[in-house]
């Protein structure tokens, strides 16, 4: 393997034609389908979560992934059941592909008692074991430690999956991102890191993050390959994926894609963006959105428009009964807030919470 | 280059039980708990095939191999994240760090990720975090912390802090049985200190976390202190036994959930109390426990809580500055004469 694989890298589109997204590939139709499912739903969720937001529904901030869905669902999806994510707030479409319902993304940011984390954090910061889901905290880059000792974990226990951490130009300035990769080449343990390079990290430019050109030159420096991929090709974010879970499921140890895409929106929904360059967004909204690219590719290759109008229709309809569910749930009840500090069965009685003690 | 090692070193496995320091007990705690859940392993900076910077770990690599007993880059931020991602796959990691100093490195996991995990979202995290704690040796401000402090405001992190080899066996093993994250801090002055060394009981048992000890029964006046500030306290105890002053010593063993029992028991018995930690004492663990005894012992008290504590510094490297940084016998013993006059 090349030390940086650009094979599906981004590619300029012939003179006037619009992009679309990479033909080699070994996708089914019908994955393909599933695919663009995925991408639709990321999108609509978020678009819901936004007009939630402002019914001031949703408690905290929205944190949305326009223009880049397609690196997060691209990525999962070459992914088989038993393998594992850590995302971060940006790759909601991964989180989904991994078989994370609507409903619970809709309840956790209302911060309802129905959210898996009963309230208690926000947004995708929780975790499912059973689907290979481990959310993310604040802090970036701390999951790629845990995500070495997740693969650690299994490899005692002789269960040969990979892990995706996904990073972005931003984390990837941090010690836990350094310590955590370090570990993991040198463990040689089956850890991809999927950096999305979508040029900012809240308001700083990558150009003040880091001194590389690609966040891909980052691998020689734990010895490990890399690839660099049109983050907003979803095809091709597929097949690098899978190409990197090959080698790490092999046994060769880690491996970093950088997904080159774009972030359109701000930090959050409070984000003005005063600090992008004036026409960058909407260039990037009409000449390289995931969805129209990746569209274009189906309509060409033989999909018909009221297929995907089906498929976006049912979205819809999930989108809109999981919404009800999750606004059907109450709060939580105050008191909850004292529970699940430690495993209560085990908590000196004399250090319970006052609720606790009878 | 040699692949021979330059010294072939196997160590014996430990006896169950028998004559034991500190050290020995740690050890023999650890790998007894190794070969009871094949769950457990040790992962640390020089914890294989040098057996740790104080030995602790020393043989287990021997018996347990390479896949169990983790030499990793000089990492702690990689060593807590790791042992938080293994114990979310149901493994017990006993993670060590050289000097508990280092525990700075590994804050950001520790507090954010392996503390607030079973809160967020159910996902207890059977973890050790253990290491050498504590000054009194020479060895300076980067070798000689009490870290406590840092991490009792922290919710969602057990701390325990053993001062004999009998208790230091039984709550590594409860520390490693425990579902939540345990900081385990031991004493390297106490490690290999002869006056600690006891016969430990060739059963398997645990000391519970949670609960405090009495060291020393008195009914003037109560110490109430942890770690080699027991000694510490029985010394002075000894002396001031000798002037009339019958002293009860409370050894907290574990400092978060503090055993909120046993320190009103005694205060409430004793009605005059001293606590008396290692760390500095602005902000330390002893204004906390001074405000319990305020708050739920006030009617009981007949004189002031004393704090003594070291003093508001780094930890100096020279003797005569260490000694002056330190608590000594002589200011407990001095402490508890103004108090019992009180």
């Amino acid at each position: 393997m090349d030390q940086i694989n650009t094979k599906y890298g981004p590619r300029k589109a012939p003179e006037g034609q619009p992009l679309t997204c990479t033909t080699e590939t070994t996708l089914k139709p019908e994955q393909l389908l599933e695919l663009y499912r995925y991408l639709k739903l990321t999108r609509l969720v978020e678009e819901r979560l936004v007009n939630l937001y402002r019914q001031t529904k949703v408690v905290g901030g929205v944190f949305r992934s326009l223009g880049q869905e397609a690196t997060a669902v691209g990525s999962a999806y070459a992914l088989q059941p038993e393998d594992f994510i850590t995302p971060l707030i940006r790759d909601l479409g991964a989180v989904l592909v991994k078989g994370i319902r609507p409903r619970e993304i809709f309840a956790q940011y209302m911060a309802k008692a129905w959210g898996p984390s009963g309230g208690r954090d926000l947004n995708i910061h929780f975790g499912d074991m059973q689907k290979g889901f481990i959310g993310p905290i604040s802090h970036l880059g701390d999951m790629i430690p845990v995500m070495t000792g997740i693969l650690l974990g299994a490899r005692f226990q002789k269960k040969n999956f990979v892990g995706i951490a996904y990073i972005g130009d931003g984390g990837m300035s941090t010690g836990a991102f350094h310590e955590g990769l370090n570990f993991a080449a040198v463990q040689r343990l089956p850890l991809i890191v999927v950096a999305e390079h979508n040029h900012y990290a809240y308001s700083t430019p990558t150009s003040l993050q880091t001194a590389v050109k690609d966040l891909a030159e980052k691998a020689a420096g734990y010895g490990i390959p890399a690839h660099i991929v049109d983050g907003n090709d979803v095809i091709a974010c597929y097949e690098v994926t899978k190409l990197a879970a090959d080698y790490a499921r092999r046994g060769n140890g880690a491996v970093l894609i950088e997904a080159k895409t774009y972030r359109r929106k701000g930090h959050a929904e409070h984000d003005d963006q005063r600090y992008v360059g004036a026409g960058e967004i909407e260039w990037w909204e009409q000449n390289n959105d995931p969805v129209d690219r990746f569209e274009k590719y189906l309509l060409e290759s033989g999909v018909t428009q009221p297929q995907l109008d089906t498929i976006t229709a049912d979205v819809v309809r999930e989108i809109d009964e999981d919404c009800a569910w999750a606004e059907s749930s109450p709060m939580p009840e105050p008191e909850q807030a004292a529970y699940n500090v430690f495993d209560n069965s085990i908590v000196s009685p004399s250090f319970r919470p006052k609720v606790l003690e009878s | 280059m040699s692949t021979t090692l330059k010294k072939e070193h196997k160590s014996a496995r430990p006896e169950r039980g028998g004559q034991a320091t500190m050290v020995e007990a740690i050890r023999q705690g650890i790998w007894e708990e190794m070969e009871r859940d094949p769950t457990v392993f040790v992962i640390g900076e020089d914890v294989g095939a040098y057996g740790g910077a104080f030995k602790v770990t020393d043989g287990l690599i021997d018996q347990f191999g390479k896949e169990r007993v983790i030499d990793t880059p000089i990492s702690e931020g990689a060593i807590v994240g790791a042992a938080c991602g293994a114990a979310l796959m149901g493994m017990r990691p006993v993670a060590e760090f050289q000097f508990i100093d280092f525990i700075s490195a590994g804050f950001d996991l520790l507090t954010n990720y392996a503390a607030k995990c079973r809160y967020r979202w159910g996902a207890g995290l059977p973890t050790v975090f253990r290491g050498p704690c504590g000054s009194g040796v020479r060895s300076g401000p980067f070798h000689s912390l009490n870290a406590e402090a840092f991490f009792l405001n922290t919710a969602g992190l057990k701390i325990v802090e053993p001062s004999t080899a009998y208790d230091a066996k039984g709550l590594i093993k409860a520390a490693i049985r425990d579902p939540d994250p345990v900081l385990y801090f031991e004493h390297k002055k106490l490690y290999r200190l002869p006056r600690l060394r006891e016969e430990l009981p060739p059963d398997d048992y645990i000391v519970e976390i949670g609960k405090a000890r009495v060291a020393r029964t008195g009914r003037d006046l109560s110490i109430i202190t942890f770690g080699a500030m027991v000694l510490t306290a029985l010394d002075a105890a000894e002396e001031l036994e000798r002037e009339g002053l019958d002293v009860e010593v409370i050894d907290l063993r574990t400092l978060a959930p503090l055993d909120k029992t046993a320190i009103l028991a005694s205060v409430k018995k004793t009605s005059k109390a001293i606590v008396l930690h290692e760390a500095s004492r602005t902000g330390g663990i002893g204004g906390e426990i001074a405000a319990l005894l305020a708050e739920e012992a006030f009617e009981w008290l007949d004189a002031p809580v004393v704090r003594i504590a070291s003093i508001d510094t780094p930890v100096p490297y020279s003797p005569p500055l260490e000694d002056y940084y330190l608590p000594q016998t002589k200011d407990v013993v001095d402490g508890a004469r103004k108090l019992a006059a009180y």
